[in-house]
Order: C-alpha cells, then sequence, then structure tokens
C-alpha cells in the first residue's frame, strides 16, 4: 500500500491504495467518479482520458504513485452547467452509447487549449512551411480528427463529433 | 498485475543506484506498464525518474539542441527549436500514437519502448526469444507481415517501433547516458542493437545505464525535409515503413543528405551508399529512385512481407518528394 495526495476536481484527496493503482481505478473504485470509463485499460481507446496537471492523459496507463501531488479533471470537475463543448455535442448529437463521451468531451476541450496555444499535430505538415513554426491558423477538418484520433467511438459518432467541435471552436 | 516495490527518485545518481540493484526505471509508464499489465514485463521494483528535471530543451554550443531525456513527446515535438530547426523530428514524433500518449511518454522512453511484434506481447505464445529467451520465433513461420526486411536473425524477426529514433538517425543524434562507471554520449547508430543471437537486448545501453538527454548536432536539412509514415490506417498505428529525408540544395544540386526507414528493421535503417548517391545530385526522380533501389539492397522479406521492399522504395521516393517541394 502507498499514501497517495491528489487534487481531484479542485477537492484535496488523501488516499491509501494498492501500489499497482492505475488513476482509473483510482477514481472510479476508490473516489466513487464513474464518469471516467474504462475501454480497454491498454491505451488504445481514450475512453479514461482525464487531465492531469492541465493535459489531456490516459488513466489507464498511469500509475497513481507515479502522480502523487498532482491536480486531476473528470468530466465531473465540469459541474452541472453544460459548458461549450458539451452543449456543441448535444446541438450536433456528437454521440449515440455514450460510453466514449466524456473521454471525447475532455480530449475535445484540450485539442482548442493546444489549438489556442499553437501545437501542431501530425496534420499540420499538409499546410505552408510556416504553419510549422507558428502553428495552424484554422483547425480544420483533417486538424480536428489528426487531433482526436486517440479517442475512439465504437458507434461511429465521428462525423458528428468533428462538427461539435467546430462549432466550439467558432 | 504482480506487485512492485516504487521509489521516486531524487538524483540522477540515486536513480542509477536503484536501477543498479536491481530496480527498472519508470518515466510516462505508457508502455511499461501496459507491458506489466499483459504478464510481458514483471519488474519486482520501480524508479521513478519523473522528478528528476530532466524535461529541458536548451541550445547547445556548437548550434545544435539538447532534449532532456524527461521531456515529454509532446514537449519536444511542439519545442519551437525543434519546429524550427529539425521539422522532420516533430513531424516523426506527432506521427506516432496519440496526443494523450504523448502528453506522458517521454523522449528517453521513446528510445526505449519494445517492439509490438504480437508475439511478443502476449506471453501465452510459448515462442519468444525476445520475451523468453531460448524459447524460440513464432514470427518465423507465424503472421510476420508487420516484420522485419533488413537486419534480422533466426532468433528475431521484430522491428522497432518507435518514429522519433527514425528521424533521430538521420540527424545523427547522439544519446547522453549516465551509469554506475559515469556519463558518455552513444552515437544514436550504435544505440540500437540487431537481434543477433541474443534479441532479447534491443539496445547497447550497460547494466543500469539511464538515458538524460538527446544531443542533436546543427543541421542543414530543416529546408528540405519530410517524414513519412505508412500504415494500414491513417493515425494510431505503426509504421509498416516509414522514411526520415533531409536534403540541403543549392542551386538545384543536392549537398547534402540524409535517409533513414523505419518499420523495416531492429533499428532504424541507413545505408551510406543510398545518401551517397544523393550527394551533387540534381533534384530528379531518377536520383530519388536511385537511392530508393540502394537502401533497400539487400532487402530479405519473409512469407508475408515482401510487398514492404516495394512500398520502402516507393516511400522513399516520395519522401524525397515531399521534402523539396
Amino acid at each position: 500500500m502507498t499514501d497517495l495526495h491528489l487534487t481531484v476536481n479542485g477537492t484535496p484527496q488523501r488516499l491509501s491504495a494498492d501500489i499497482r493503482s492505475t488513476l482509473l481505478d483510482l477514481l472510479r473504485e476508490r473516489l466513487g467518479l464513474t464518469g471516467t470509463k474504462k475501454g480497454c485499460d491498454h491505451g488504445l481507446c481514450g475512453a479514461c482520458t482525464v487531465t492531469v496537471d492541465g493535459e489531456r492523459v490516459l488513466s489507464c496507463l498511469t500509475l497513481a504513485a507515479s502522480i502523487d501531488g498532482a491536480a486531476v479533471e473528470t468530466i465531473e470537475g465540469a459541474g452541472a452547467e453544460l459548458d461549450t463543448v458539451q452543449c456543441a455535442f448535444i446541438r450536433h448529437d456528437g454521440f449515440q452509447c455514450g460510453y466514449c463521451t466524456s473521454g471525447q468531451i475532455t480530449s475535445a476541450r484540450s485539442v482548442l487549449r493546444e489549438f489556442a496555444r499553437g501545437d501542431l499535430s501530425a496534420a499540420s505538415f499538409d499546410g505552408c512551411r510556416g504553419t510549422v513554426t507558428d502553428g495552424p491558423q484554422q483547425l480544420s477538418d483533417e486538424e480536428i480528427r489528426e487531433r482526436m484520433a486517440g479517442n475512439i467511438c465504437r458507434c461511429g459518432a465521428y462525423a458528428n463529433i468533428v462538427s461539435a467541435i467546430k462549432d466550439a471552436a467558432s | 498485475m504482480k506487485t512492485f516495490a516504487f521509489e521516486h527518485a531524487d538524483t540522477v545518481d540515486g536513480a542509477v543506484r536503484s536501477a543498479a540493484a536491481g530496480a527498472r526505471y519508470y518515466a510516462g509508464g505508457t508502455n511499461l506498464l501496459d507491458l506489466m499489465k499483459l504478464g510481458v514485463e514483471t519488474p519486482g521494483a520501480l524508479v521513478d525518474i519523473g522528478r528528476l528535471d530532466l524535461g529541458a530543451i536548451t541550445p547547445t554550443e556548437d548550434g545544435g539542441v539538447l532534449i532532456g531525456a524527461g521531456a515529454t513527446n509532446s514537449a519536444a515535438a511542439n519545442d519551437p527549436l525543434i519546429r524550427g530547426h529539425y521539422p522532420m523530428l516533430s513531424q516523426a514524433i506527432l506521427s506516432g500514437a496519440t496526443t494523450q500518449i504523448r502528453n506522458m511518454a517521454t523522449v528517453g522512453g521513446n528510445l526505449l519502448q519494445r517492439t509490438r511484434c504480437p508475439y511478443f506481447m502476449d506471453p501465452s505464445f510459448a515462442h519468444c526469444n525476445k520475451r523468453d529467451p531460448g524459447s524460440g520465433c513464432a514470427a518465423l513461420q507465424g503472421f510476420n507481415r508487420e516484420h522485419a526486411l533488413f537486419g534480422a536473425s533466426a532468433a528475431c524477426v521484430a522491428v522497432h517501433p518507435s518514429d522519433m529514433a527514425v528521424a533521430l538517425a538521420a540527424l545523427d543524434a547522439r544519446v547522453h547516458v549516465h551509469g554506475p562507471d559515469g556519463v558518455r554520449a552513444v552515437p544514436i547508430e550504435e544505440f540500437f542493437a540487431l537481434p543477433g543471437e541474443s534479441p532479447e537486448r534491443d539496445n547497447t545501453l550497460r547494466a543500469a545505464e539511464l538515458i538524460t538527454g538527446i544531443a542533436l548536432p546543427p543541421s542543414t536539412l530543416a529546408r528540405n525535409s519530410w517524414y513519412l509514415k505508412v500504415r494500414d490506417r491513417h493515425s494510431y498505428a505503426f509504421a509498416l515503413v516509414s522514411v526520415a529525408a533531409g536534403l540541403d540544395v543549392i542551386d538545384g544540386v543536392i549537398v547534402a543528405a540524409a535517409l533513414a526507414l523505419g518499420g523495416v528493421a531492429a533499428t532504424p535503417w541507413r545505408v551510406a551508399a543510398a545518401e551517397e548517391s544523393l550527394i551533387g545530385a540534381p533534384v530528379t526522380d531518377a536520383a530519388f529512385r536511385t537511392a530508393a533501389e540502394l537502401i533497400t539492397a539487400g532487402a530479405a522479406p519473409l512469407a508475408q512481407n515482401g510487398f514492404k521492399v516495394d512500398l520502402a522504395r516507393n516511400s522513399v521516393v516520395r519522401a524525397l518528394r515531399r521534402a523539396v517541394e
């Protein structure tokens, strides 16, 4: 067992946990935050996406002990008020069964932040050379698809997810 | 998962001491933790190197750049120095994995990730010399369409999965390591190991050595470079073939060339004759085709991966074309 201190959705949490615990299992099994989903548990699907110290990561491949002291934000951290991204997902019907949705929304929010600060994606290299140094000017469909590639949707709601993110970005 | 001891290292020397006593280094964990879940890796102790402050990316006195081994893949790919001077490296890193994984994975860990050969990844297959030395190689007669064209042995035909390493090979990077006997810098072409009789060894690191950084020499290839990755689906897949290509062109004549293939060997695959053939040549498809023939000379395809020979040749030509566009 190991003692951990995490700030989860703004609330300090002190826990004693098995050293093998992933952040995903800690959130779901110990803190009751089941909005974060376990899909593949091997870093392939993105359903477990949360942010750690502001950046999106896979909670299933995060050893909880390795982030002792960090600030974690899950889908529950958004509170009762829907934000721009959530409203856009509803407006564009960006889901069907909903299992991947909390990961999709967490990733989508990160995509908007990453784009705003000029981060690149593999799609950015298909533009002009200046894009590589300055970052893309437009969040094109290709950029959104590439940046969201880590979130799988088995229902295949991709077209509507792209529309929702494009809408939320504008 | 088998349980393990866990500690956060406070200093590089402390981390190396723990590793010398048997602990495995733990950084982003994206590969190691997954392999532990699968039962492929069963370390008795982990030493977390995530708090060693090894993440800086800084210019060097010779005009190059030193990437701290603890920098995340995302940090390296988005760093202004890398984007400006080594765009091929940014492109290669961003061609691999997903943003979530790149936000976790470090550049040191990227070099140390294990092969994705399906027989290695699944302990229910009895025959894998890389996982269990002496047990045989199931891929030799099994599913091997993704496996090696070059440098393989009867003991192992797996390929190295890193995109970043292919660009680093083309850029003549050096890997800085810190071990029980001090520090050294390993040229990237001497870092990875072909399987031979000992495929359990992926690289030439000595016991308990810790990667602390990757040094890039100054490069004249930034203007004309490209990383091309060809795979079964467009994103979030490993390369069937990849090409890191960089040229320096003056008045229509190639004066410097770097070319490396990924997805075709246990190391990034570079052939001096292919690069030399480009020096002094005009920027033409004929010159690119000659280089493509030379870099794929000696290909030894397996039963299912013969298509990768043509794929590699065509990809080299396409990458060189994109590099000069």
